[in-house]
């Protein structure tokens, strides 16, 4: 993984004493909070319900061991032993004091890492596809173009005060799994037909109050562009982008409007300019950031198909694991292993210190030292041998860690909602708790198959529910909470927004109103291979309709 | 005019916090002053406005509450979960927010 230079290091060290001063002149009455927000933003401090929360970078989803355990300590020492994995690959901490802040940031520079530009309307943390470097399926390991990517927008003075929030996302496979295209820029790697590496372009997807699927605006972009092609497209956005009204900032809404081929005829224009300047990437710098990412050397470990097959046989728990959890790679004698933060009946994302321990003892001893986290909040170790995975899998049971639950029904995404966000309108998180209960059984979750459910606790849509197969959104209605339901939302390469399938739900009803959902789509799948996407996608919204609200199909949400 | 009472997270470390009688931030809901009158919620906001000023707390608000059987209820659920802490169990042997505060 890519390791600091002298460079970095004294920018990070000066950032936390920059950070500590001003905090001490915040408390000391110095500096005003007008004048003071700005800057703990820029440093991933919020103000939410109860305390401050910290958010902090973990750049395109990858750690090691020793980053992990610094993790944990951050939550023992300056939190309450927990933190919360977001679906922007970062972890967030909800009870920090202000005042210890400074100390928090400072153990955090010891390790890499830090809390720069997790929030603010500037270029946040770039993300990647979780299995990087390791699935079968990959033309190349997008993290090395992320990592560029990192660097150049890290303070940068041109995109430090755009008008939003922008976020980009890179993935090296067909099969996206880092939902490229609700990102403000979403890049995918593949090869031309001459066998050199680039990228196509996607432009304007995002979720939100106006949720919409980006335009691919270039079907091939040299790698040693890359920057100067972003930089073209950030410049169209700071000049166009609008500044009057926060809802209408994103990039998404200048493509909206501008239209997508306006848009790239700028884009292009603007590139013409910036092309054979100093922003094209000598290949020698490609080669020398993706050396950082050089998969570890995996020796054959042949003996595990065996031992694999064996232990399968005498544990049924550990053979659903694998089945669930475990990911084929591009190693045959290896695995990509899922460690589900969604244990039944849980909270979405949540791990204790000593489940992040735990998780970097096992990535030490069994997974070259390297740990992802993914942007549907789960922890990945991506390189374990067959033949390890037997011991892994003890650890995570030893460490409740061991939910074979990948990619089925409770395997859902969501945000803190309102028991945390001072945005939210509803609750996400006791919403997740109560379906994961009602569909918690090994063998219901088997026989439904893969369901994506995500919930957001306000319009703002952290918790991706634009994008669920099956979404949840909380509003608040007459003071109370209620939640619309949305159907056929999907994040991957056959993007789709979800569409809201009418009036909304209490929250005592809303786990009763999914089984609906769920018993219906059961009712009309082909068969069991048919996923609930798929099958939704064939018979679109009404049966769904008729089963929730009988035949007065749908009042308005 | 629903009962009224101020509430704000303190500067040094954000906790949530309700103006008691005395004038002082306390962190327990149940200690706040109660405003029923126009003239004590004008009171309550400007003092609100001055620990703003003198950087005690941030985000401050006057908010709706009820009493009932002698115990304030703030009317929004997202103010009743500032006063009583997440409605989820999150870690082992804790119990909310109000809970570590007494």
């Amino acid at each position: 993984m890519y390791r600091y230079d002298e460079f970095d290091h004294a920018f990070v060290s000066g950032r936390v004493e920059q950070f500590r001063d001003q905090v001490a002149r915040r408390l000391s009455g110095e500096l005003a909070e007008d004048a003071f927000k700005p800057l703990r933003l820029m440093n991933g401090v919020y103000l939410q319900l109860h305390a401050y929360m910290l958010r902090v970078a973990v750049p395109y989803g990858t750690l090691n061991a020793r980053q992990m355990r610094m993790l944990a300590h951050i939550a023992r020492k300056y939190d309450r032993g927990y933190g919360h994995f977001t679906t922007r690959q970062n972890i967030q901490y909800n009870w920090p004091k202000l005042s210890e802040l400074p100390d928090a940031l400072a153990d955090l520079a010891t390790v890499e890492m830090h809390s720069l530009q997790t929030s603010g309307n500037c270029i946040r943390n770039v993300t990647a596809d979780h299995f990087a470097g390791a699935a079968a399926d990959e033309v190349a390991d997008p993290r090395p173009y992320a990592e560029i990517l990192r660097q150049w927008s890290s303070v940068h003075p041109e995109f430090s005060f755009l008008p939003r929030k922008f976020k980009i996302a890179v993935t090296g496979a067909e099969r996206d799994r880092a939902a490229i295209q609700v990102h403000d820029i979403g890049l995918h790697l593949k090869k031309n037909e001459r066998g050199e590496i680039g990228f196509a372009v996607y432009v304007g997807g995002g979720q939100g109050r106006t949720p919409l699927v980006a335009k691919k605006i270039r079907d091939f972009l040299p790698e040693a562009d890359l920057l100067s092609y972003t930089t073209a497209i950030m410049r169209v956005y700071n000049l166009y982008g609008r500044r009057d009204n926060k809802f209408k900032a994103r990039i998404k809404i200048l493509v909206h409007e501008m239209g997508a081929e306006e848009l790239a005829r700028q884009v292009e224009a603007e590139f013409a300019d910036l092309r054979h300047s100093e922003l094209t990437l000598p290949e020698a710098d490609i080669a020398a950031i993706a050396t950082y990412f050089a998969p570890p050397r995996l020796a054959p470990r042949a003996e595990g198909w065996a031992n694999l097959a064996q232990w399968k046989k005498a544990d049924p728990d550990f053979a659903r694991w694998v089945r669930q959890n475990v990911q084929p790679h591009k190693h045959p004698d290896y695995g990509m292993v899922t460690i589900s933060l969604k244990p039944i009946g849980g909270i979405p994302g949540d791990a204790s210190d000593a489940q992040m321990e735990a998780v970097a003892d096992l990535a030490e001893e069994y997974a070259f030292d390297e740990i992802r986290v993914s942007h549907e909040q789960n922890l990945i170790l991506p390189h374990v041998a067959l033949a390890d995975l037997e011991p892994v899998y003890r650890g995570l049971v030893a460490a409740g860690l061991a939910t074979a639950n990948s990619g089925l029904i409770t395997d859902i995404i969501a945000c803190p909602g309102l028991d945390y966000c001072a945005l939210a309108n509803a609750r996400s998180i006791p919403v997740a708790q109560a379906i994961s209960t009602r569909f918690g059984s090994p063998e219901r979750q088997a026989e439904i198959g893969e369901l994506k459910i995500k919930i957001s606790g306000c319009i703002n849509a952290c918790g991706h529910h634009h994008v669920g197969h099956i979404g949840l959104l909380g509003v608040e209605k007459k003071g109370e909470e209620l939640y619309q339901i949305t159907l056929g939302g999907s994040g991957d390469e056959n993007t789709s927004i979800g569409e809201i399938i009418g009036r909304g739900f209490e929250p005592e009803k809303v786990t009763d109103a999914i089984e609906v959902v769920v018993d219906t789509y059961l009712g009309l799948r082909l068969d069991p291979s048919e996923t609930f996407i798929a099958a939704y996608r064939r018979v679109g919204p009404q049966p769904f309709k008729t089963a929730l609200y009988g035949d007065k199909t749908a009042a308005a949400a | 005019m629903a009962d009224k009472v101020l509430t704000a997270n303190r500067l040094s470390d954000g906790t949530s916090v309700w103006l008691d009688a005395a004038g002082n931030w306390n962190e327990r809901l149940q200690t706040a002053f109660v405003a029923r009158h126009k003239e004590a919620v004008e009171a309550l906001e400007a003092t609100g406005r001055q620990a703003f000023a003198d950087n005690h707390v941030v985000d401050v608000n006057v908010i709706d509450v009820e009493e009932v059987d002698g115990i304030l209820r703030p009317l929004r659920m997202r103010e009743r979960i500032r006063a009583e802490g997440p409605t989820i169990a999150y870690a082992a042997g804790y119990s909310g927010l109000a809970a570590t505060a007494a």
